[in-house]
Formats: C-alpha cells, structure tokens, sequence
C-alpha cells in the first residue's frame, strides 16, 4: 500500500483584483470575473519565490507526516518559474528541510503539470520499493505579459505531499497519463513572459487531454463518475474546470472543495495539487477522489485516492488551505504588484 | 555578503541549526565552539523551532545597498522559545501595528542577490505568528 502520508500548502498574503488589473488595462472586468469565475489572485512578496513557497509547503507536509527528514530519499519540484535557468531548486529545499545529503532530487518543469509529475515519481518510487518515503512539490510564482488575458489569472502558491507505505492518509489507487504534442503555450529561454497559441488554449489542449485522462482512468479502474466523493482538475481560470467535470457527468458537489482559482488564481504547478491538499481538508475517511492536472505542451496525469481514517488527526497539524487563502491578506494596487513582480524596469 | 560566506552559514541560515551543549543544555545560536554558561565543548545540533516573541525593533527607511526597494522595513530582535535571541528582518507585517511582545514565526526566504545574475542568498526572516 502507498499513498500521501503528509500534505502541506503555502500561499502568499498579498493579493490583486481582478478589476485593479483591468483598470489598469482598461479591459471589462466584468467580462473576466463573470466568464472565467476569477476574481482575484494571489501576488508572491518580493522575497517569496517557487523555493521558498515550496520550502513553506513542505514544511507543512513535515509536520502532517511527522516523520524523520532525513527518511525521505527523494525531491522533486515542479514548476516553471524555478529561481534558476541552471543551479537546482530541489537542493535548496532539501537543505532547508534537513534532508540532504542522501537524497535524490530533480526540478521538474512541464508548464502546469510539473506538480502532479513530481507525485507520479514519487508514489512510483515508493510504490516500487525503491526507497521508504519521498517528497513531491507543486510551486510557482508565474507571470503573465501585462495586459494579456493570463495577467489576471498568473499567480503564486505552492502544495507539497509526502508519499510513503505507513500511516497513509490517502491511498493511491491508480494512475493514468495523457499527453501529445500540443503548440497551445510555451516560453522560450532568456523570454520574460509566455507566449500562447491563442485559440488552442481551450478545446484542443485543456479540454482534450483532461477528458482524455479521465476517460481512459475512468476506463482502467471500471469506475464511473458517480462512484467519486471528490473531483479536482486543473484551474488555469474558474470556467474551464467546472465546464469540463460538468460535461463528464461530475457535480459540483465533488468539485468544490478542490475549486480554488476564482480567489487564488491560476498557480500553475500548484493549481490541481493545491485543489488535492483543499479537499483533503474537508474529505472523510474511506472517501475516493480523483485528481486530474493538465499542462500545457501538453498532458494530464489522472490519479485515484482513497482516503483512510488516519486523515483526520493528521490534517490537524498544519494549517488548511482555506485559512492560508482567506486570512492576514493584504490587497495591492497595480503600482504595487508591478513593483513586486519586477515588472518596473530600473536601469542595471 | 559573499558567496562562500553565505554558504558556511547555509546550517543555520536556511533551517536555524543550533548547538545543545552537552554537559549543560544551553542552546547557542549560532552555533559556538565552546559554551558560554559551562565551557565545555561537545555539542548536539539542534534545529530551533522558529517561535518566538519580538523584544524590540527598529523600521529602516534609509536602507544599506541592496535592500533600497523594500523600504520600509522592520528589523527587530526575536526571543525564541529556546531562550536563544535572533536579530532578523520582520516581513509580511503591518508595520504600522507591529509592536513588542508580537508573536512571530521564522520563515525561509529570499534575503539578497548577487545583481541579477549572481547567487540568490536565502536566509530566515520573520512574520507574525497567524497560524498560516
Ligand atoms: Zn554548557
């Protein structure tokens, strides 16, 4: 048997509306808070980046699994905004958390499925006896071009799941990935901001591979919609996933524990990890969920969890993903969140 | 500060690894070669929890080089539950109702950077104890 042994989150306190940015932009805020159910997102400090967030995560995770650092024999962390193009973010981490030096880490970068890869290597690994424990994270701190429609959505969060055989707290069933070669959004090196292809980002990519993942999981395990206490998907806005579970046959009773995007915004790799972490604040013992991401490039990872009775005494001891989202917040204008996402240029 | 500088510190910079002595149970940090309350010289690493309370403080607002865009900012001395006092940066805060006595928390984060292309040098800091 493995499964998530400890889970933990951290979110920034600041954040920006989504009419502060369309203010700014003069674009109609009411277009974007009603059509794509976002309303605000959350804005890393300028001394926040994917390491510490992921830092912060894991240490929550540390004190759920209240095991030994050092037992965890593997990091991975996924993300698109690692602080270096070359010098690794898993070690920093592992130094910070007391993991190093017999461990083996690797950052993962698949656009907003870097997280669930990390969880994917890390349940195998486990799973296959490789070592006892290992660590995934899911962290980003992305930006969007200013003005452009992923400005209002580019957020900052990042969740962490420790994987392990004892004292589980939510059994992985199964897996399931699907993936193709999709031109819907990318960053080449040195760029500053993204590029989307524009009309791929709905149908042909998000769309697609979500309900590819689920179909083929749902196919695999001889599960149906029905038989899911809890739904998470990924939530580049609040429209696309709610759309696509509501098109599978899923209700929003099963989604929305895991819909955070309409007040935290698109976290990337944390998107549908940080949902998974939000609903195993609220699940049940003995409850099943499925957890699908989707990155763009592009693919989804599909996985199956039961809950046990060891989640409840154990979600205790850190703190929920709803407190971190709604408490101590501090509201920034956009001179302000230009200033902390280095978006003003000062002279080198 | 430079960079192997900030690397020798990295044990108590990134996760505030202390020294127990061994013969008396002090608890130094940094981490010190001979006790200051038994001078003996064996010692246990100890990571400190990260609580503690603010005795006293101070808001920079005419900061060193490579701090000039956070002003302003707290810098205050932390008692930690340990016993240990840790001077540090007070972030994430309303400075206009930070006072002593506040609970705080350390946290791991980016401290300064070597220009934009030089080392990242992460370190503790501070933030109010919110349960977050
Ligand atoms: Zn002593």
């Amino acid at each position: 048997m493995v499964g998530i042994i400890g889970y933990g989150t951290q979110i920034p306190r600041y954040r920006i509306k989504v009419e502060e940015i369309a203010k700014v932009w003069g674009a109609d805020a009411e277009a974007l808070t009603q059509g794509l159910n976002l309303y605000e997102k959350s804005v890393p400090a300028p001394d926040e980046d994917c390491t510490t967030l992921s830092v912060g995560a894991a240490k929550n995770a540390l004190a759920r699994a209240g095991i030994d650092p050092a037992l965890i024999g593997a990091v991975y962390v996924g993300s698109e905004s690692h602080p270096y193009a070359v010098k690794p973010t898993g070690t920093i981490v592992s130094e910070a958390l007391g993991i190093c030096p017999y461990v083996h880490t690797a950052d993962l970068e698949f656009s907003c499925k870097a997280g669930t890869e990390g969880m994917f290597i890390a349940l195998h690994l486990v799973k296959t006896g490789v070592m006892k424990c290992a660590l995934a994270i899911g962290a980003d701190t992305s930006k969007g071009t200013p003005g452009d429609a992923l400005e209002y959505s580019a957020s900052a969060g990042a969740a962490a799941f420790i994987m392990g055989t004892e004292n589980i707290v939510a059994e992985l069933l199964d897996t399931h990935c699907y993936m193709t070669d999709t031109p819907d959004f990318w960053r080449r090196e040195n760029a500053r901001y993204p590029e989307h292809g524009g009309r791929f980002a709905g149908k042909p990519a998000y769309q697609k591979h979500v309900f590819g993942a689920v179909e083929a999981i749902l196919e695999k395990t001889g599960m149906k919609p029905k038989d899911f206490d809890y739904l998470i998907f990924h939530q580049p806005n609040g429209k696309f996933p709610v759309q696509t579970a509501k098109q599978l046959g899923f209700t929003e009773a099963q989604y929305r524990y895991g819909l955070l995007t309409p007040t935290l915004g698109n976290t990337y790799s944390g998107s549908s990890p940080m949902g998974l972490a939000a609903t195993l604040d609220e699940a049940g013992p003995d409850q099943l969920i499925l957890l699908v991401s989707y990155g763009s490039g592009a693919g989804s990872d599909a996985f199956v969890f039961r809950t046990t009775k060891h989640l409840l005494k154990n979600r205790d001891m850190a703190p929920r993903v709803r407190k971190q989202l709604n408490e101590h917040l501090k509201y920034l204008e956009y001179g302000e969140y230009a200033k902390f996402r280095g978006k003003i240029l000062k002279p080198e | 500060m430079n960079v192997p500088r900030h690397w020798r510190e990295t044990p108590e910079r990134y996760r505030m690894e202390a020294a127990k002595c061994r013969k008396c149970g002090k608890i130094s940090f940094p981490a010190r070669l001979i006790c200051p309350a038994c001078s003996n010289k064996v010692f246990d690493k100890t990571n400190l929890s990260g609580k503690g309370k603010l005795l006293t403080y101070t808001i920079i607002r005419t900061a060193p080089e490579g701090f000039e865009d956070i002003v302003p900012y707290a810098v205050g001395i932390v008692e930690m539950e340990e016993g240990v006092r840790v001077m540090g940066q007070i972030t994430d805060c309303d400075l206009a109702n930070l006072k002593t006595g506040d609970k705080l928390i350390s946290k791991f984060r980016r401290m300064n950077e070597e220009g934009k292309t030089g080392l990242i040098m992460y370190s503790y800091k501070f933030v109010p104890d919110v349960g977050i």
